[in-house]
């Protein structure tokens, strides 16, 4: 790769969440020249707004991401508040059912998950109530602090000499000969070797003039936070139709329900409002954890993702132009992201991934989605 | 035609339609609320008035939504007492009842929501309401927002005890409640807000033990610095106040550093009350997406108006403090007349009521200027051990140098390496990104006692105009509610049939060697979407 010049870098990330960050890490730490831009200020989206799980055991990227998130404060230098295990509390017999299934899922992968009974669950979740009928005590995974995380791999880049651009939205890609060759920003234009595309809901606006179709919808999710608990021994904690957590603090946020289908422009979304939806949020917060019933909640959030037309990632180094790469996490970025970077990484420098196989995440997939997928599947925004 | 395909995981129509409805609810029984509620109902509208007093006692000891400092006396746990009081404190409630406005007291706003950007789901426009059992939503045609202003905190060594509270939290205790406990008060500031909170403390009977003022003149009108001075009550320019020190009871004693050098004042007190200012009470407008501005002549982060009172959405109106502050209390009614005037003209529903005069445009101040020599001046008190935020226990020290909180240990050492300046250096400041390294202002107040004084402290320190710095975002619900207050225990079915733990998409969750294979059929014939993250 050629030398970085100022108006420009060997290698350009658009965008400054989890993923483009974690891959803009990576790149960094194999001496690669990056500068990642941002519309706005790091982490602001959907990577700053999520419950901070870190078990996905659908994905390739999983048993990664397993050896990674341990590592993480120390290879990145900066706290992420990453804690290891989770518990599921059922609070139904259908729950239970299904988080045992679940269960057996993770016993295949060759990762310890034990089966509690009512009592068991009740003792290994001090907030946990009467109404526990059983749970799930998985020893991997984890979970860990989105925004702490976030502005970690933004300061790990910076210290490895990568360069962030805030306030500096891509408003246009500049093709030429099968090869995108610079980026338009109100900040200026920036000449790249190899782009990274990790803009969330932009990235399929910002890919469609290169006649790249990368199908995408974007929704808007809500969580509630409380007030602190005392401190339970394993925080990840959830279940009830709930995703999240007990901060590191004592809160507990915690998300889940019904989404919003939207539209969101070249500019990102124009507002992340919560909804009365947070009333039904506390009513299964309140029984998933009835000894925190009544603590109170304080905050509310919401946080706007993208998702493929079969929920699943889309990480591929395209063939035209053939040096860009494509990353979106369809709405589960977050925990994956240290795999993601070093996945990014090997597909900008290597072409290939080292580490798994990403075959089934490419984009040829939805080569012959129809125009009208999202009306098919009633995943627009409400009349 | 067939219906279109609906997803059925989506927020679409599982909100139910609200417990109740309103065609106009009025937030805030204040004088400006009252005057709207009241034009409302004469012109015959069906108006419902919401307003939080009395607050229970549990919130008050959280300072919400006043910065009340501990001072309250026990009879605020007599909640039906406390009803009886604030009725007697607002005659204008009596008239509402007469006129056939559904007068709701106790009760909580703590959320607004409406179509808009973001958000097109919602079963019309509705306010959540609550109460100290549970909460409920209310559907409306027209919101008329007068829900006042809160008080504004700053941080002095010793403010973190009882015995210090804001201007607006001893008004509170003195005329709505009756229940100050405080014998004694030091009063910082010298505008008219601090004036006439002296004056009505010598009203009633209280030692005014002083004010105290940074700038080297008192900032309030000739008439009440003439009427404090005729009560002999001395008011102490070119001052700041130095530290205050207390027992079990709260502050005792304060001392007061000539800023032009010299010798400290001590002066003994029960209660410090911080009448610097005050700040519009917007959490309802930024929780509706309504446009905010900030305006030191308005006394901060306040509604951009169209016209005189009409917040950017069509269904909602302004009035009072909320709107800008300065306004005397027949400007606030006139105020909240007009906002019910055009309330009403946009409902086609004719105005019965007399024409009311113009309402003044509030006085000319230079508020966020003067809170900006205040901070400056108190932050050459004390050290960097000073708290800057209560709830979450965050310094001086740290906040400038936005270190990561006690729970995580001491920093790294290229943590320690990272502080406000390298921030800047990415970009402007943000103190909703400080906010989330810090969590100064993340804690159960809501940040009502530390929001603006964490803004002005990043402005001063880093030498921008406090009116650079955006507002740290507010969201439902601005009240601290607890969970099984808040909850919807009488949940919706289509909301309980439509849940899902994420997005309900079943190949989402497929294990990847598994995609593909006639396993995938059997996990998303078990599991369907509901899996975990």
């Amino acid at each position: 790769m050629t030398a970085a010049s100022k108006t420009g870098a060997s290698v350009v990330v658009v965008g400054g969440g989890v993923t483009g960050l974690s891959a803009a890490w990576w790149l960094a730490r194999s001496g690669v020249d990056v500068l990642v831009l941002d519309k706005g200020v790091v982490g602001w989206e959907a990577s700053g707004r999520n419950g901070g799980g870190a078990s996905h055991y659908q994905s390739p990227l999983f048993h990664e991401e397993q050896r990674l998130w341990p590592q993480m404060d120390e290879l990145l230098g900066y706290s992420t508040e990453y804690r290891r295990e989770r518990l599921i509390v059922a609070v139904t017999p259908s729950q239970l059912r299904h988080y045992e299934y679940m269960a057996d899922m993770h016993g295949e992968l060759g990762y310890r998950v034990d089966k509690l009974d009512a009592r068991q669950i009740r003792e290994a979740v001090p907030l946990a109530g009467d109404n526990a009928l059983g749970g799930i005590h998985v020893f991997f995974g984890g979970h860990a602090n989105p925004q702490r995380t976030v502005q970690a791999y933004a300061w790990a880049l910076q210290d490895l000499g990568g360069r962030i651009f805030q306030h500096a939205p891509v408003t246009r890609l500049i093709a030429g000969g099968g090869r995108v060759s610079a980026v338009e920003t109100p900040r200026g234009t920036f000449t790249c070797d190899a782009l990274v595309m990790a803009a969330g809901p932009q990235s399929g606006q910002l890919l469609e003039p290169l006649r790249v179709r990368l199908p995408l919808a974007p929704a808007r999710a809500e969580m509630i936070v409380t007030e602190p608990a005392p401190l339970m021994a394993v925080g990840g904690v959830d279940g009830n139709g709930l995703y999240g957590r007990q901060t590191l603090r004592g809160n507990l946020a915690y998300g889940g329900g019904p989404h919003e289908w939207m539209d969101v422009g070249p500019a990102g979304p124009a507002a992340r409002p919560s909804t009365p939806l947070l009333r039904n949020l506390a009513k299964r917060v309140a029984e998933l954890l009835p000894k925190a019933a009544h603590l109170r909640v304080i905050r509310s959030w919401a946080g706007v993702v993208e998702n493929t037309p079969d929920g699943r990632p889309v990480i591929d180094r395209l063939t035209s132009p053939e040096n860009v790469t494509v990353a979106t996490m369809s709405g589960v970025g977050f925990g994956l992201s240290p795999a993601t970077g070093h996945a990014i990484r090997d597909l900008v420098l290597d072409g290939a991934c080292s580490f798994t196989d990403l075959a089934k995440l490419s984009l040829a997939r939805f080569a012959d989605l129809p125009e009208d997928w999202r009306e098919a599947r009633g995943w627009t925004p409400a009349a | 035609m067939t219906d279109p395909v609906r997803d059925p995981h989506a927020i679409d129509g599982k909100f139910p339609a609200p417990e109740s409805f309103a065609q106009i609810v009025v937030i805030g029984a204040g004088p400006a609320g009252l005057a709207a509620a009241l034009a409302c109902a004469r012109a015959g509208a069906q108006v419902l008035l919401v307003d939080e007093n009395p607050v229970s006692a549990n919130l008050m000891a959280d300072d919400a939504p006043l910065y009340f400092g501990q001072r309250m006396t026990g009879a605020v746990q007599t909640k039906a007492r406390m009803i009886e009081q604030v009725f007697a404190a607002n005659p204008g409630l009596e008239e509402a009842f007469d006129l056939g406005v559904e007068v709701a007291l106790g009760t909580y706003a703590w959320g607004a929501f409406v179509n808009g950007d973001g958000v097109r789901a919602l079963p019309g426009c509705v306010v959540g309401l609550a109460d100290e059992d549970r909460s409920w939503m209310v559907g409306f045609e027209r919101l008329i927002v007068a829900s006042g202003a809160r008080d504004l905190a700053l941080s002095f060594p010793g403010w973190d005890q009882p015995g210090v509270m804001g201007a607006n939290g001893l008004h509170a205790l003195l005329n709505t409640y009756d229940a100050f406990a405080g014998r004694r008060v030091l009063i910082l500031g010298s505008g008219d807000l601090a004036l006439s909170t002296a004056l009505l403390a010598l009203a009633r009977g209280l030692e005014v033990a002083g004010l105290v003022e940074v700038r080297n003149v008192p900032q309030g009108s000739a008439d009440l610095v003439a009427q404090v001075a005729g009560a002999g009550v001395e008011i102490l320019t070119g001052h700041v106040i130095q530290r205050a020190e207390g027992g079990i009871d709260g502050v005792q004693r304060v001392w007061l550093t000539p800023l032009a050098g010299g010798a400290a004042r001590v002066i003994d007190c029960d209660t410090v009350c911080l009448a610097i200012g005050l700040v519009p009470a917007i959490e309802i407008l930024d929780v509706l997406g309504a446009k905010l501005t900030v305006d030191s002549a308005r006394g901060g982060h306040v509604p951009v108006l169209t016209g005189d009172v009409c917040a950017s959405r069509a269904e909602v109106f302004v009035a009072g403090d909320v709107a800008g502050l300065g306004l005397s209390v027949e400007a606030a009614q006139a105020q909240g007349q007009a906002a019910a005037r055009a309330a009403l003209e946009s409902l086609g529903l004719a105005a019965t009521y007399s024409a009311s005069p113009p309402a003044p445009a509030p006085m000319p101040t230079e508020a966020l200027a003067y809170q900006t020599d205040w901070v400056r001046a108190l932050l050459g008190q004390g050290d960097g051990s000073v708290i800057v935020c209560q709830c979450e226990e965050v310094t001086r020290e740290a906040l400038l140098a936005v270190r990561q909180p006690a729970y995580l240990g001491p920093p790294s050492n290229k943590m320690g390496a990272r502080d406000l300046g390298s921030l800047a250096g990415d970009g402007p400041i943000n103190q909703d990104q400080i906010k989330r390294l810090t969590r100064a202002c993340m804690g159960v107040c809501q940040a009502r006692r530390c929001r603006e004084q964490v803004a002005l402290t990043l402005a001063v320190a880093s030498g921008v105009a406090v009116e650079t710095i955006p507002l740290a975002g507010y969201r439902a619900p601005v009240r601290p509610l607890a969970l099984k207050v808040l909850a919807a225990w009488d949940e919706a079915a289509a909301m309980s049939a439509g849940w899902d733990v994420w997005f309900g998409i079943p190949t989402q969750w497929t294990p990847y060697a598994d995609i593909g294979t006639e396993r995938e059929g059997r996990h998303a014939e078990i599991l369907g979407g509901d899996m975990h993250l």
